[in-house]
Parts: C-alpha cells; structure tokens; sequence
C-alpha cells in the first residue's frame, strides 16, 4: 500500500480515532429527521425503509466480506491457497448466486407492493398512529397548496384565511394537501410530517398526512425551480388544538385580504419572503389558479376542456402515461374517498389533475 | 470446439491468406440499424401525438381541418413512388442504367408531388389560424407530418444525388449498394406514411 | 401566438442576433480568470503546435484518422479533459455548500451557482462518461474481436468529432452567454422560454443534439461490427465478455438516444416556434417531457455502465489468472439487464402523483434488475476464488469498484421502494447514491480499463507508485465526499441548494469539501501518473505485447498494434482466445506476410463538424445567417463527400513485413 503522504503518515496515529469519536459525536449531534420523523405516515415510510435495508444487508455485508476474504487468501504469493485455472462453472453456484438476490427481491418486491398501497399519497388517512385508528366524525383539515415563485402559498378553505411560508396544523388530526403550482414545477417536503409530493402547474396532486408530536420544524422545496429556490422554505408548526385555534384565530384578523389582484400580484417572483398572513381570501382561488384562470377576463381550462368535449366525437380523456392525470375527481382512488360525495362546484369536476388545454384566449405567460 | 468450421483445425490460430471481406458487407445491417434508431423518432412523435391529439385547447380538430380526399391523393403519390422506386431496382439488377435512371426520376417526381401536396395543406391549415402554435394537438400533428415531409424532403435530394453519380460512374457495386439504400430508406417512409394516414387522419375523421 | 419582443426569435439584429456585449461576462471576476487561464494556456498549446510544426502531424495522423485505435485514444483525451473542466464545477460547488451557511451567500450567486450544477452534470455525462466508454469501446472492441477496423471507419472519425464539437459548444457557454440553469435534464417549465428566456438552455439543446447524433451513429458502427467484423470462429458465445457488453451498451445507444433527440427537438420547437407541447397552457403536458427524457435517461445510466462491467470482467479474470466464472450467465445477466433497462424509468419520479399501482409496478421492476447485477458481483467474485490475484493497478480497481458498487447498488434499491423514495427523492442521499454507482463503477471502471489497457495502446505501462497514490486519493477521498451526503439526506437535505439555514448541516459539507479536495490531488496524481510514466516510457516498456498474462486477443498483438492490428487474420476456438493460443503452443509467424486492405483518412468528419458547431452556434445565438449557411454547408460537404468513391488503400507488403520483423527483433530480444 502507497501511503499518499508523508504528513498523513506521521498524522496517522491520531487519525486513526477520527472516525470513531468524530462520527459517533456527529451524528449523535445531528438530527436525522427522516429517521425519526414525527408524523405517522413518515414513520411508517421510514420503517419500510429501514426493513429494506436490514433485508438488503443480509446479503450486502457478506458479499463484502467475502470481497475482502477472497482477495486476500487468493492473493498471488500465497502459494498455500488453492489454484483452479480453469474452474468456471458450477451450476449449484449459479444456482445460489441466482436464487439468492432472487428470494431478497421477492420479499422486498412484496413489502413494496403493500407499502406503496398503503403509503399512496392520495390514500386518505385512516389512522393517527400505530393503532389508533382515525374516528368516524373526524373532517380531515384540508390545506390548499400552491408552490410560487418563490415561495409557499397555504389557504385554509375551512377556516377562509391563508398564509405565505408558514404551516400549521392539529396534532393528531389528518390533514389533506391540495396542491398545485403557479409557474415550475417544485415539490412540497415537510420530512418530519410526511414524504414528498411534486406541485405542478395546471395540475393538482394530493398528500394525506397526520403530525403526532407538536413542534416547529422544517419544509422547503425538494425540486429546484429556478433561481430563488434555495429561499423556499417554510416553517411546519405541529400543535395543540388549543395552540392551533389561537393561530387560525390570528390569521383570521390578519389585516390583508387575497383578492384575485393581490394574488397576481404576489404571483411574482420573489425571494426569501417572510411570512404573510391574509384575514380574507377569494373564494375558489385555488381551483382558479390550477385553472389558469386567476386573471378576470381569462376562460379557464376546465371550460376549455368542456369545449373540447362539445366536440361529441371527441375522446374525453386519453390515458396518458401513469400520472395523476388518470384520476378525476369523480373516479375517487378507493372506498374511503368515494365518502366524499359529489365535487363541490362544476369548476370542481371538472378540475383534471392534469394539464387540460386551454385556449387561444386564455393569455400564456408568453405573451403577457 | 466441435462446432467450429470443420475447415479450422484446432491448432490453427490464423488464416494463412487474407480473407476477401467484400467491400461494404457491413452496410445494409449498418443502415438498417440506423432506420430502426429513426423509426424510434417516429415512434416518440407517435406516441407525442397519442398523448396530446386530444388537447384541443378550444380550438379545431380534426373534422374541422383534414380533408381527406387530398389526402388520399397524397397518398396514393408516395405509394407509386414506391412502386416505381421498386421498377428502377428491377431494372438496376438488370444492369439496364437508363431504365434505372428513369425510373428513378419518375419517384423523385412522385416524391415532389407528395411534398408539394403536403405544403400546399401546412399552408392552407396556418392560413385557417391552425398552426403549430394554436394548441398542443395541432403542434403534435405538425411535427409528425412534418417530419416525415422533412425525412421525403432529404430521401428526394439524395435520390438526385445518387442519380448524378449512377450517370457518372454508371451501375457499380458501391453505387448499387446506396440504391438499396436509399430503397430501404424509402419504403421505411413509406411505412411511416401509412401509420400517419391511419393514426392522424383516419382515426382523427372517426373521432 | 406572439411573443415578449425581446424574446422572439425573429425580431432581433439581423447580423449580431441576440448577442451584444453584455453576452460576455466581463463583470464576473471568476469567469474572467478562468478565460484568461485557458486563453493564455490555449495560445501556448497553439504557440508550442506551431514552433515543433505539428499541425501537418496532428493533421494527417489524428483528426483525419480513421483508425480506430487513434480514434479512441481522442475520445479518451476529450473525456480526461472534460473530467477536469466537470471537477471544477464540482469543487465550486462543494465550496459554496460549505461556505454558505448562518446567512452567508457564500461566494456563488444563483445565477452563476445554478449553471455550475446544471453544467456539472451534462458535462460528467455527455462529456467525460459518455467519451470515455465509447474511446474504450472504439479501442478495444475490435482488437478483441480480430477485426483490423470497424466497420464504417469514416463514420467513426465523424462520430468523434461530432461529439467534440457537443463539448466545444459547452465550453463556449463558459465565456460567451450563459449555460442553462435548469438542472442536467432541463425539465420544462422551468426549460421553456418563459422561464428560461436566455441562451442558456439553446446551448444545453444544441451542445446535446450534436454530440448525440456523433453517438448515435457510432452505436450504429459497433453494433456492426460486433456483429459482422469477428474472427472465424469467434462464435456470440465464444466473444469476450467485454465484447458482449459492448453490444449490449450500443444496442441501448441505438434504442434510447432517438428518444432524446425527439424529446430535445421537441423543447426546441417550444422554444424557437412556440409549439405547445410541454407548456402549461394550450394543452401541453410538460410531465411528458419528464417520462420521455427519463425513457432515454434510464438506458443511458446502463450505457455507461454496461462497457464497465465488462471491463471489470476482463480485469478480474486476468489478474486472478483464472478463466472468468459463470461466462454463460454474465452473458444472459447483460442482456437482462440490457432489457429491463427499459421497463424502470419511472423510478425517477415516483414522487409525481402516479398510482399505487404504477409506482409498485416500476419499484419491483427496479428491484428485478439487481438480480442479474447481483450475480455479476458473484461471478466476479467466483472469479476470483481459487485464483492467483495479482493486485496490479487495474485489480485494485476492480476491487474497489466491487465494494464501492455494492454499497451503491444497495441504496439504488433503497430508493427504488416508492415510499421510501418519498422521503429520499432528489435529497442528497439521492445525489450520494448515483456518484456513489457512477464514480464507483463508471469512474472507477475507466481508470481501471486506463490501467489495464494503456501499454497495449502506447507501449509501456503506467507508473504504479503515481498510480497508487492516486487510487488512494481517488478511494478514501470518494468516501469524504459522499458518505456524508448519505447523512445530510437523511436529514432531509435537499439537492441543488444553494444556501442554507441549519447550522448543524454544515460540518458534513465540510468533510464532503475535504472528500472533494482529496479526489482533486486524486486526479492531480492521475495526471502525474501519466506524466511520469511517460517520462520514463523507455524503463516501463512493454516489448511483448502480452504485459499482463492476458487473455483475450488484444494481446496477442504487439503494443502499440500496427495500423492493420494482425498480420494474419487470427482464428478463434475460445472465449479466452489469447489464453487458449499460449496453452496450445501458439507460434507466431515470420513470414508470408501480404499486403493489407485499409480505409483512407479523411477530413470530411472534422470539416462537418467543425460546420456544426457553427450551426449551433447560429441557432443559439438567433444568427440566423450563419445557421443557414452553415446548414448548407453541412449538406453540400456531405453530398461532396459521396462523390468520393476512393475511400481505401493497400498497406504495401514490405511495409507489413518491416513492422513484422521489427516485432519479432524485440520478443527476441526480450527473451534474451
């Protein structure tokens, strides 16, 4: 072995315990949210992936071994080990080397296939905790999201006020994500609360959580958007109800108000914003914005997609590739969700989680 | 080692002579490959197509905007040129280089004739506001149509090209081979232009 | 529809286009000094060419060669050199993160920081992997296979100068305008001109478009020859296991890169017409951007790897001295993976609301692979049990690749479990897991194959002490670095940050930086590995040819191979063909020697690509003048080149017989 240099050599007795105290006091100092995450549903993401893992170093720490093993008893000058120049072949081997990573897939491909079920972001959640199922008469908190540039829009339609770049919510109530996206494409991460979800504009996707522990913790951004993407991050309170209707009641008397034209203008890009707080907001605003259709005078795309239809001949609804446009409101994911009853508002219907076309007369950000 | 050749014994390591490699043995499985790789461009225009022929955005679809009938005489153009493309192979393996120099003329004039058709509806579509830039449908559509138009465009300079050269050094092997070529090249456009008949136009009219 | 005035591509200077002065960055003090370096280096690589009149050398030798030796030895240079200019980026970036913490912008703003990432990647892939694999594909390939070129050996020429002319027009970005700033795979939105209204993103389109048609097409060339160019009896099953993968990398070229320029040519439409087709209004569906890059994107990671693993396959029979274990199943575990390449894309964006369904679907799909990547790992393994390693150079890498890849296989499956990939996709523990399988095999895999193959292609061995330095350098220094991305992810870290706020992330930035530092002297070492053993090529030569008990073809020639690569045409009656010749008493022949057909040079490749660069450079730039002319250009030069029909020649008798007896005087010489 080549020692790269002398310096570390002479360093090398110290260096030696580096590692060992270095990194046992780092990350015990550190934080390893994903690891210990505070919601439900990220904590039974992080199970499964800690259950992959342990499955996966079943056969990973012996493979390295016997790396090390069989590179050093084979080495060249040790005559002592066994020579076989031309073994190639052993079909008990091929067998094993096979069957092996085989067996790891099927119980992995298994777990996979139930988690990805269960953990569905669209799957409304059904309990609070590790048995402690949601109860009957509990309405899940709903919270509309839209990604800016650059910056988190948050309305709380239940409640009638919104916010800019803080969250909160119950704990132990499960809250649902409405979430879309003004201009790029960004992803909403709240790792303590729940895993990530894309927003994207003139699309709507959907994130079912619950938060167990109240605290003040992170969320930001997970897809880079642009230039001021690094300031988009918001802070999640998780609280007592108490705590929370004195912060609901407080966005309530905020003094600013979410009007259509104050949206278009917030609309605008900008960076690290500090948090906002708006009293009133517009009604729909929301389904408007994933609608394109915020702007007074613009038609917006679930008219334009009705257009479309007016055309009898016309397909209704090509499946595209696996995404969320596949499923409408009125093709609800699965039994608990068909709970819902009808789509509030014919914007609502006809709200496609996907992009639906618009039209000529609706003003691209091109030609504004 | 039994099933080698039974011409190599086993403790010969090297032919004793050159091997005559014909010249070019590669091409045809060359161009071949190279076709596959552009029948994927096509495929992802098809499937481009498929995703948004729907996608309207308000604006014309295709009852509104395809007349079938030129179509079909666009057509029937590309397919007697392919016809006529096959006479003038005929006659190339006949060795007769004036037939083949005919024949070849008459497809590139089949070949025009589709383009011209072809132009003469972008133009009529985008005077009608239906271009490109109107929705993702009609985006969709004209990169489909249009790169095939673009694909007829390049086959037609390079018949022109291979023509002069057939009259220069007449019906020679390496000539021969690019004619084969050039063949593949366009029955596989041809091909693609029965998929966007049957895919865009048709199927758009039974919408 | 019209367009912003500022942005239509039509309502610009009719001469200068879309450029003005501000185009330079003249107010950025970094780029300026990088400019001035590689001015001032470039004038004296152009000054020193010129005093020892090498041009007509370099001329005639090299950029008009169509020798596939001399081919791949240039897309090897490209890809070392733009491994340097891709490492900047990478140091850059690592300082930035470590600096820009309590406040601190650190010293990148995002206009410059974004472009950094984003040129990072196109450039560690396009440029340095993608070069890389196919300079090793081009060199070996034939060699192995008994050809004496490939076979459209003008198409090769042309290939690598079209993929030159890709990086050049990247380089350009460096000091004229601006890389994009969207990431490596440009996603729209953010891609479209909307958002992104400057040349950036032209450049990133034009820069990929050209290189891929260079790759493309010599896809095409090695799947020929692979399939028509063998040796007698040299039967599929009888070829060199890097042959195998080789097919199978170019069979991926051949079926994925049209999709990228499809999907390619559709952004430009976008951005050049105002097409609709993955813009958020009129009905575009920019998530179909992100399945149809991702269908090409998937493939490409298999591209890359796939030549490596056969590397690694050759590298660790030959040092254990041992016939590679289990021939049959690496075989069909290759072409498993070749196809299931396919069926995984989806992986990337499990995050972007697909069903329960779907995402499990591609998750176990995603998962299967790792089955026949596992048996590789065990074959290797079997390989070399009962064997006699020899822990040259090229075995230490195969022994690192061994370890480092595992550990990055396994969090390649981590990831692949959807739910797991919600809490992980596009974190840095995401980042950490493709360095950790692209330096770890990629990477690894070519410094290995440098090792393994550089005294065929130059005559002498490459210094071991430079050379382990470096790979100790290059080991520990990867695991500084990415180890603590490991942990950052799990921290919720996400990826392309530019600031950030919790002060308790910052001392893993810190380690990764000095992880980063170490690679640098890694490659420093690298370079003075090459140096060095040029300096004292005459102690490191290697007069037999065969410097490593080989076992595959190659070695059966001499080092460097003559232009025509065998005198004789060999016959092959095993996959260990070299191996089976010395075992059987192989006597090399000294005399009978003929003449040898081969292809002519010819300028015609650098000349059109040379005019494709000024294409690009017009289509970016809105000159629409010159992307005319030069369009023409491309078509008259390449109607020109059809017309000559004298494209071979014969390498005369006593030429092959002098470099024959020149061969035999040395193995005489170094048996005595």
């Amino acid at each position: 072995m080549a020692r790269p240099f002398p310096l570390l050599r002479q360093l090398r007795p110290a260096l030696r315990f580096v590692p060992v105290i270095g990194l046992a006091a780092l990350l015990s100092g550190c934080d390893m949210v994903v690891l210990n995450p505070m919601g439900d549903v990220a904590q039974q993401q992080r199970n499964l992936l800690v259950f992959a893992l342990a499955l996966m170093l079943l056969i990973v720490i012996p493979v390295i071994a016997l790396i090390g093993i069989f590179a050093w008893k084979y080495r060249a000058d040790n005559k002592d080990a066994a020579y076989d120049p031309d073994w190639d072949h052993s079909t008990m081997l091929e067998l094993v080397i096979w069957s092996a990573p085989l067996l790891i897939v099927i119980c992995l491909g298994a777990a996979t296939w139930t988690g990805t079920h269960l953990l569905d972001p669209y799957r409304p959640i059904e309990r609070i905790s590790k048995g402690e199922p949601v109860a009957a008469d509990v309405k899940p908190l709903e919270v509309q999201v839209v990604a800016l540039d650059w910056k988190w829009l948050f309305i709380y339609p239940e409640y009638g006020f919104a916010t800019v770049n803080e969250l909160a919510a119950p704990v132990d109530r499960p809250i649902k994500f409405r979430l879309t996206s003004s201009s790029v494409m960004n992803a909403f991460y709240v790792p303590t609360l729940v895993g990530m979800i894309y927003t994207m504009p003139s699309m709507e996707t959907q994130l079912h959580a619950v938060i167990n522990e109240p605290g003040d913790y992170a969320g930001f951004s997970s897809n880079y958007s642009g230039a001021g993407f690094s300031g988009m991050r918001f802070r999640f309170y998780g609280m007592d109800q108490a705590g929370f209707d004195q912060w609901v009641a407080r966005n309530q008397t905020a003094d600013g108000a979410l009007t259509r034209a104050s949206y278009l203008k917030l609309e605008k890009p900008t960076e690290n914003v500090p948090v906002m707080r708006f009293g009133e907001v517009a009604p729909n605003l929301f389904d408007l914005v994933v609608n394109h259709c915020v702007k007074p005078g613009d038609v917006c795309m679930s008219d334009m997609m009705k257009m479309d239809r007016g055309d009898p001949s016309s397909m209704d609804d090509e499946s595209g590739m696996s995404m969320p446009m596949g499923r409408r409101p009125e093709e609800p994911l699965n039994g608990a969700d068909a709970g819902e009853g009808p789509p509030r508002s014919p914007a609502d219907a006809d709200n496609r989680s996907r992009p639906s076309p618009g039209a000529l007369a609706i003003p691209s950000t091109r030609n504004k | 080692m039994n099933e080698l050749p039974v011409d190599f014994d086993r403790d010969t390591f090297q032919l004793p002579e050159e091997p005559h490699h014909p010249e070019g043995s590669s091409t045809m499985l060359g161009f071949w490959l190279y076709l596959m790789s552009d029948c994927l461009i096509f495929a992802m225009l098809f499937a481009t197509y498929g995703v948004l022929g729907t996608s309207y955005a308000g604006g014309p679809g295709p009852k509104e905007l395809f007349e079938l009938p030129l179509v079909a005489l666009n057509t029937a153009m590309l397919l007697f040129s392919s016809i006529t493309y096959g006479f003038a192979m005929l006659a190339m393996t006949d060795g007769k280089k004036g037939a083949t120099q005919g024949w070849l003329a008459i497809t590139g004039l089949f070949g025009l004739a589709f383009l011209g058709i072809e132009m003469y509806e972008f133009a009529h579509l985008i005077m009608e506001g239906a271009g490109p830039q109107r929705s993702a449908f009609l985006s969709s559509f004209f990169i489909l149509v249009g790169t095939h138009g673009l694909h007829v465009t390049f086959g037609i300079i390079w018949l022109v090209t291979l023509m002069v050269q057939v009259q220069q050094k007449g019906l020679i092997a390496a000539n021969q081979r690019r004619l084969m070529c050039l063949s593949l090249f366009w029955h596989f456009l041809d091909v693609i232009w029965i998929g966007v008949f049957t895919f865009v136009y048709l199927m758009g009219m039974l919408r | 529809m019209a367009q912003p005035d500022s942005l239509s591509p039509l309502n610009v200077s009719p001469i200068f286009g879309r450029f003005t002065l501000d185009a330079l960055p003249l107010h950025e003090p970094i780029v300026v000094t990088t400019f001035a370096v590689v001015a001032l280096g470039g004038a004296a690589l152009i000054a020193a060419l010129t005093y020892f009149k090498l041009w007509g050398y370099l001329w005639k030798e090299w950029f008009t060669t169509v020798d596939h030796k001399k081919i791949g030895i240039m897309y090897m240079i490209l890809g070392i050199i733009m491994l340097l200019r891709g490492f900047a980026d990478a140091i850059m970036m690592r300082l930035q993160q470590a600096m820009a913490f309590g406040g601190s912008e650190g010293y990148l703003n995002a206009h410059h920081y974004d472009q950094i990432f984003t040129a990072h990647g196109v450039i560690m892939i396009f440029f340095v992997a993608m070069p890389i694999v196919t300079g090793l594909m081009n060199y070996v390939v034939p060699l192995q296979i008994g050809a004496r070129d490939v076979s459209f050996p003008f198409l090769n020429n042309f290939s690598f100068w079209m993929t030159a002319a890709g990086a050049a027009i990247v380089m350009m970005s460096l000091f004229v305008g601006e890389f994009s700033q969207t990431g490596w795979l440009a996603m729209p939105p953010l891609s479209g001109i909307s958002y992104s209204p400057g040349v950036g993103v032209d450049y990133y389109i034009w820069a990929l478009q050209i290189a891929g048609v260079g790759t493309l097409l010599s896809g095409v060339n090695l799947i020929a020859t692979i399939v028509k160019m063998r040796a007698p009896g040299m039967r599929m099953m009888k070829m060199p296991i890097f042959c195998w993968t080789a097919l199978c990398t170019n069979i991926l070229i051949v079926a994925a890169f049209p999709v990228l320029t499809a999907v390619l040519a559709l952004l430009s439409l976008d951005r050049y017409v105002g097409t609709a087709f993955f813009t958020n209004t009129l009905g575009g569906n920019p998530m179909m951007y992100v399945n149809l890059i991702w269908i090409w994107g998937h493939p490409e990671v298999y591209i890359l790897i796939l030549p490596m693993f056969g590397v690694f396959s050759e590298v660790v029979s030959t040092f254990s001295g041992k016939r590679l274990f289990g021939y049959t199943s690496m075989v069909y575990a290759t072409l498993v993976i070749t196809i299931l390449a396919y069926l995984v894309w989806l992986h990337h964006f499990f995050t972007m609301g697909s069903g329960a369904s779907v995402n499990s679907f591609f998750g176990i799909t995603t998962m299967i692979i790792s089955i026949p990547t596992g048996a590789k790992i065990f074959n290797w393994l079997f390989t070399m049990y009962r064997g006699r390693v020899r822990f040259e150079l090229p075995m230490m890498w195969a022994i690192a690749f061994m370890i480092t890849f595992t550990l990055g296989g396994m969090t390649g499956v981590l990831l692949a479990v959807p739910p797991a990939d919600f809490v992980l996709h596009n974190s840095l523990f995401l980042v950490a897991h493709f360095h950790n399988v692209i330096i770890g095999g990629v990477l690894f895999g070519a410094f290995a194959a440098i090792n393994y193959w550089w005294p065929k292609a130059f005559g002498f061995k490459l210094d071991t002490k430079w050379g382990k330095r470096s790979f100790w350098l290059w080991v520990v220094g990867f695991y500084f670095a990415f180890m603590p991305l490991y942990v950052l992810g799990l921290m919720g870290v996400t990826r392309r940050l530019r600031t950030f706020d919790d002060p308790s992330l910052q001392i893993w930035f810190l380690i990764a930086g000095f992880g980063a530092f170490l690679v640098a002297l890694g490659i420093a070492a690298m370079l003075m590995q090459f140096f060095v053993s040029v300096r004292d090529r005459k102690q490191l030569v290697d007069t037999t040819g065969d410097p490593w008990n080989g076992r595959t073809l190659e070695w059966a020639t001499s080092s460097p191979p003559p232009d025509y690569n065998f005198a004789f045409t060999p016959v092959v009656h095993d996959s260990d063909a070299w191996w089976d010749m010395k075992a059987r008493g192989y006597k090399r022949p000294e005399h009978g020697f003929a003449a040898i057909h081969m292809p002519s040079n010819t300028a015609a490749g650098i000349i059109l690509a040379g005019l494709s660069v000024a294409f690009g450079v017009g289509m970016i730039w809105y000159l629409w003048w010159l992307a005319g002319l030069s369009f023409l250009g491309i078509i008259a030069v390449s109607i020109a080149h059809t017309f000559n029909y004298k494209r071979d020649f014969y390498i005369p008798k006593e030429e092959v017989v002098a470099q024959e007896e020149g061969r035999t005087r040395l193995l005489s010489e170094a048996v005595a």
